[in-house]
């Protein structure tokens, strides 16, 4: 067994560097790796280029980091929902690139599949497609996108192993598993880590091969961005 | 008198077929749910990775994560299943979906559709939309057919940036259900009491008329 545990959140983002380009899993603030993000702020790494599909609230998730003027630039599909964003955006403080969704995902798993870059109709005939190749495959015209680069990827599970094998829960999931062994290092944190052989093999989403560092995460707050509910009756 | 946004999402409802898979768009789209019949069997999808969505949890049992893309929280069906995101475009962009249905600012005779930016205004971002349009052979729009100040938003040529070309196939308004053809809106039925008048001096877009125009049935 290949150990990829580390004691801790700090050993676990080590090498960071200011400039650097990060991945970060979740959808809005559902599965993001809290613990790195702390870290990131607490460690003060500057001018990040961040891939997350959205950018956190004022006083969560990624908003940490832009509410410290850490981050350079966002490449996310959705930005809505954080003030400080939106100003720092309006004043170019912020450099953003709009990305479609599913175009995001797919530039993150061609990193991690070893693609340099796949077709998708997404974008096709709007600003998203300005300036890059187009393809007609049957009829029906294509976008070529290349696969994102990145330093770190961050990435949220909920169960993990020694060996650094993952299982993730709900909707949480998202692009977390999409990030896994997309960039040079990636970094897991987990609500619960434990010793090899404890997870069944046939229940890992992701392999332990696409992790370099898992660490067991704390404090999760798992904020709800919108409580939606129906009356009991 | 024309439809309000339930009586829109109660029509579109009907378009929705025994053993689909659908994905639902936020706003109108989202009401389409609460209408499909109970007899038939259908799946929505939420593109940030669940199918077999349920509705809303009840108070005290929110679990942070298990939400739908508005990001509210939701509940899990039998049979629901979770994936990442680049498994949930893929169920989109392989064409495995169904039926999406979505809403608009504006749609062209051609089917392109705008739904995304307005020059000048806060950009939030296209999210999951332009890969659901691009993809998606069955697309439902559901919007008002004027916006607040009156004006078409079926049009012969979009004015705001596209969301994607030539992909709408309906679209269902508070006046009437449209068909995008090659040669343009084709008038398919008109909201109850609605005249197609009143329907042709709100589309600017070229809309065909032929014979009688039955009225929508809820």
């Amino acid at each position: 067994m290949i150990k990829k545990t580390v004691n801790n959140v700090q050993e676990a983002i080590e090498g960071v560097q200011d400039g650097m380009t990060f991945m970060l899993g979740g959808f809005g603030l559902c599965g993001i790796p809290e613990n790195a993000i702390t870290a990131l702020v607490q460690k003060n790494i500057r001018d990040i280029t961040c891939i997350s599909n959205n950018a956190g609230v004022d006083d969560f998730g990624l908003g940490l980091l832009l509410q410290k003027k850490q981050i350079k630039k966002m490449i996310s599909s959705y930005v809505g929902e954080n003030a400080e964003f939106e100003r720092q955006m309006l004043s170019e403080e912020l450099e953003v690139e709009l990305t479609p969704q599913g175009t995001l995902a797919a530039k993150c798993q061609a990193a991690q599949q070893g693609f340099p870059a796949i077709y998708t109709p997404a974008g096709y005939g709007t600003e998203v497609s300005m300036g890059k190749e187009t393809r007609e495959f049957d009829g029906k015209m294509y976008v070529l996108e290349e696969a994102y680069k990145a330093d770190f990827a961050f990435v949220k599970a909920w169960k993990g192993d020694e060996a650094g094998n993952l299982i993730f829960k709900g909707t949480a999931r998202n692009f977390n598993p999409c990030m896994c062994g997309a960039a040079k290092v990636t970094v897991v944190e987990v609500e619960e880590l434990v010793p090899a052989g404890e997870l069944d093999p046939n229940q890992i989403h992701i392999p332990g091969i696409f992790v370099q560092r898992i660490f067991q995460g704390k404090d999760y707050e798992k904020r709800i961005e919108q409580r939606t509910v129906r009356p009991k009756n | 008198m024309a439809l309000d946004k339930n009586g829109i999402a109660q029509r579109i409802a009907k378009e929705v077929k025994d053993g689909f898979y659908v994905n639902l768009g936020i706003g109108i789209p989202t009401l389409v749910a609460n209408f499909v019949r109970d007899d038939i069997e259908v799946e929505f999808q939420s593109e940030n990775g669940i199918l077999g969505m349920g509705p809303f949890p009840f108070e005290g049992e929110e679990d942070a994560d298990l939400i739908n893309a508005g990001k509210q929280t939701i509940t899990a069906l039998p049979g629901a299943s979770f994936f990442d995101s680049a498994t949930s475009f893929g169920m989109i962009r392989g064409k495995h979906v169904d039926l999406t249905i979505l809403g608009a600012m504006e749609v062209a005779e051609n089917g392109d559709i705008a739904n995304w930016k307005i020059p000048g205004k806060m950009v939030k971002g296209m999210g999951g939309a332009m890969d659901l349009v691009a993809s998606a052979e069955n697309i439902i729009v559901a919007m008002m057919h004027t916006n607040k100040a009156g004006d078409s938003k079926l049009l012969k040529k979009c004015t705001l940036p596209l969301t994607g070309v030539g992909c709408v196939t309906k679209i269902v308004t508070n006046l009437a259900v449209i068909e995008v053809t090659q040669d343009g809106f084709k008038l398919l039925e008109r909201a109850p009491g609605v005249t197609v008048e009143e329907i042709e001096k709100a589309t600017e877009g070229k809309l065909i008329v032929e014979g009688e125009i039955p009225e929508m049935v809820l």
